[in-house]
């Protein structure tokens, strides 16, 4: 088995007497799209910084590409691109300017405008970056992110604050990543990016990893189907292992009855339902 | 690239920047040339107070150009989270930081060639004392030591809006006591000693040396040992504390 492009181990972090992460281990496989999970102060952030080398670990193992980020090495910076949860750009370069600036620091980057095609700003390329919208600036952070043609890229809440259009595009762009080889750690609010994009996700709740796997194993591991239908204006629901069993004795049973089964609906529980009960405080 | 080419292109991209900024230019270059022209004719333009003021005018655009705008640089970096994702790539910090220090750098001895040039040709100033090696020494002890504090004190600043207090309660009080528009030699003793152990009066006084009265270096090693001293102590503070976040 080929090494994993991001390993952690019994990973640390303590603030003071607050323990941040409390023990977290996982591997991320080279070309894979790995999801991270979890409430805010759940210990996101504190870990991918780390993986990122912005902060030292207080125990554990952790490897990027071989490296220990920790040792600040420029090698590994090289091959890694980041998209941080906000950073600033110089406000009077122009689009075509910033990623330019970026590219002449990397030994091997992109065409700065194909990358620039790549996060759709050709039309904003003579703009400066000051006169972005929310949107189009996180969009100028994947280029200069991309820029350098990192084979692992870090993407902390990398759709905040776009239109669902711009959230399409920016997924097609991860997508592309994942055709390219590309190793990406997704950090994300919306339950159906990291649904969508993800081979495997990761919920992480109290500095602890709760739940890993792929998003739809996440799914069946944990629920069932719910069944729900309308019986003289009353919703009734069903949640059942079998729906077949269950939908054939509730049909059966409508037909003796020689009534409908109104708005009837079999469904699965989607990421954000297996996530909200994870992560709720009252146990379930 | 190598360090150095990268030091060279973020030179040149700060320098485009700076251009496109109307108030970092107007601070760097424009206030200091306003203050010389119009305290000159406000207090007349007897030969004796223009030996004062165009030495004391070259001495604040050093301290302009340095100390007041890297502390205000790179509290907006930091606050921005430029700085932030500077880290995160390739880039050496000594080429990044290289970059933004030349850009101050440049900013300086531009300002204090301007001022020596106007000093002299529309102020009549005489040529024949005029000491350039004396001139860059100074020039650049002034800017070492004015730099790194400028550096040092972002680190103190907590944020962006915070930044002309901060800034401005070092700056204002020391360009009074320091002889930059007048002669301090009246100065009451507390504050005579304050410029004394302060930075500009050095910068000051070595300037006046080169620009008006041609004593050579050799008559102001103290000036430079005090230049020195607080160079060392700025960029010990600068690096000591420094803060990417």
């Amino acid at each position: 088995m080929p090494e994993a492009a991001i390993s952690v181990r019994d990973l640390r972090k303590s603030y003071g007497s607050v323990e941040a992460v409390r023990g977290i281990s996982f591997d991320v496989a080279r070309g894979e799209i790995f999801g991270l999970l979890g409430p805010n102060g759940a210990g996101k952030t504190t870990t991918v910084e780390i993986l990122e080398g912005y902060r030292k670990r207080s125990g554990g193992d952790v490897s990027v590409l071989g490296s220990d980020p920790a040792a600040r090495d420029r090698g590994l910076r090289k091959r890694v691109g980041i998209v941080l949860q906000s950073s600033g750009f110089y406000p009077r370069a122009t689009v075509r300017e910033s990623v330019e600036h970026m590219a002449a620091v990397y030994p091997a980057p992109r065409d700065p405008s194909e990358t620039i095609a790549l996060v759709g700003l050709e039309e904003k390329r003579d703009t400066r970056a000051g006169k972005l919208s929310g949107g189009q600036r996180r969009r100028l952070d994947l280029a200069l992110a991309l820029v350098g043609d990192p084979e692992l890229i870090f993407l902390d809440e990398p759709t905040t604050g776009f239109d669902p259009a711009a959230r399409r595009t920016a997924w097609g762009v991860v997508r592309k990543l994942k055709e390219l080889g590309k190793t990406v750690l997704l950090t994300t609010h919306y339950l159906d990016e990291a649904q969508s994009l993800s081979d495997r996700v990761a919920i992480v709740k109290d500095g602890l990893l709760i739940a890993q796997g792929p998003p739809s194993e996440l799914s069946a591991d944990r629920a069932r189907y719910r069944i729900s239908y309308r019986r003289n204006g009353q919703l009734a629901q069903h949640e059942t292992d079998d729906p077949t069993e269950l939908l054939h004795r509730l049909t059966g049973e409508a037909l003796e009855r020689g009534e409908r089964l109104e708005d009837l609906s079999v469904s699965r529980p989607t990421l954000e339902d297996v996530y909200l009960d994870l992560t709720s405080e009252e146990p379930s | 690239m190598s360090t150095g080419a990268l030091l060279w292109r973020q030179f040149r991209f700060e320098r485009r920047m700076f251009w496109r900024n109307p108030s970092a230019a107007f601070f760097n270059f424009a206030l200091p040339l306003i203050f010389l022209f119009l305290i000159a004719s406000v207090f007349g333009s007897k030969t004796k107070d223009l030996n004062t003021l165009v030495p004391g005018i070259a001495g604040l655009a050093v301290m302009t150009t340095t100390f007041t705008a890297l502390a205000f640089n790179i509290t907006f970096l930091r606050e921005q989270g430029i700085l932030k994702r500077v880290r995160g790539t390739p880039m050496p910090p000594v080429a990044y930081f290289g970059g933004l220090l030349a850009n101050a750098v440049a900013n300086a001895v531009v300002q204090v060639a301007l001022v020596v040039v106007i000093g002299h040709v529309v102020y009549g100033l005489t040529w024949r004392h005029l000491d350039v090696l004396e001139l860059a020494v100074f020039t650049l002890a002034g800017v070492v030591a004015f730099g790194s504090l400028g550096i040092a004190m972002s680190h103190a600043i907590p944020n962006f809006d915070a930044a002309p207090a901060y800034v401005n309660a070092v700056f204002l009080p020391m360009i009074f006591i320091s002889g930059t528009f007048y002669s301090t030699s009246s100065l009451p003793g507390v504050l005579d000693a304050a410029a004394r152990a302060l930075p500009l009066k050095h910068v000051i006084d070595g300037l006046r040396a080169a620009i008006v009265t041609g004593s050579g270096i050799g008559h102001h090693v103290g000036a430079l040992l005090a230049l020195v001293a607080w160079s060392i102590g700025g960029v010990t503070l600068a690096v000591r504390f420094f803060r990417w976040e």
